[in-house]
């Protein structure tokens, strides 16, 4: 067997349904026996974001971005059509419908399937997202790390 | 035609189909052949890359009343 190839995933927005073809893509190329990397940044972060609420030490700006951002991938808006959140629930609707997943059992997928998810750690301070708010089994890196990933990558999206 | 295990995946949509594919052929030995069955219409351009890619060999694929039915030799 030659050596694996890898898929490698910027998850820049913090859209439900762009972080749902992030997700889709990700967990497809799993199935193609690809070593997967989604590197989350900026917005990205909020789909690791646990749901409930935590007592942290923050200050004002912090707290703010914390009331702000959607916690967690359930609570994301859509790129279009957002309709100051009825969107989000037609299209939680539709994916029923369809037999398709949400987006937190993609992410649930993911993990099973062994993708590494890797959350930005210089965005993590800007946006003021602790370890403690994130989810289990997240890696924490750098551009560097991405970097070591993606320069011999197969697969490369930024989204 | 004969196959070694059969995968229900009706009603799943992307990406679930390929996905349910893999666990399956991973439980199999070289030269089995696992049989699908899926409501996807992508079904049949996914599974037929994914084979490609994976280096297995879709021997045949019919469709019947809507379900379309895969087997695919594992290499």
């Amino acid at each position: 067997m030659t050596e694996k190839k890898t898929t490698n995933i910027i998850l820049f927005s913090g859209d439900y349904d762009k972080a749902m073809a992030a997700y889709i893509i990700a967990n497809g190329a799993a199935a193609y026996d690809h070593e997967v990397t989604i590197f989350h940044t900026f917005w990205g972060l909020n789909a690791l974001r646990k749901d409930e609420p935590l007592a942290l030490k923050k200050g004002f700006l912090e707290k703010m971005f914390a009331k702000m951002m959607p916690r967690g991938a359930d609570k994301m808006g859509l790129s279009n059509m957002n309709f100051s959140g009825m969107g989000p629930k037609m299209i939680k609707h539709v994916i029923k419908k369809h037999n398709a997943m949400t987006l937190p059992q993609l992410i649930e997928m993911a993990q099973e399937q062994d993708i590494k998810l890797v959350a930005c750690t210089m965005t993590m301070d800007l946006l003021g997202l602790q370890q403690e708010e994130l989810l289990e089994n997240v890696e924490y890196a750098g551009v560097a790390a991405y970097l070591a990933d993606a320069e011999n990558g197969n697969v490369n999206l930024f989204i | 035609m004969k196959a070694d295990k059969v995968l229900d995946a009706k009603g799943l949509a992307c990406p679930m189909p390929i996905v349910k594919t893999k666990k399956a052929m991973d439980g199999l030995e070289s030269g089995q052949v696992l049989e699908i069955h899926a409501t996807d219409k992508g079904a049949k351009n996914d599974l037929a890359a994914w084979a490609k890619s994976g280096g297995h060999e879709l021997l045949k694929h019919e469709e019947e009343h809507e379900v379309l039915k895969f087997w695919i030799k594992k290499g």
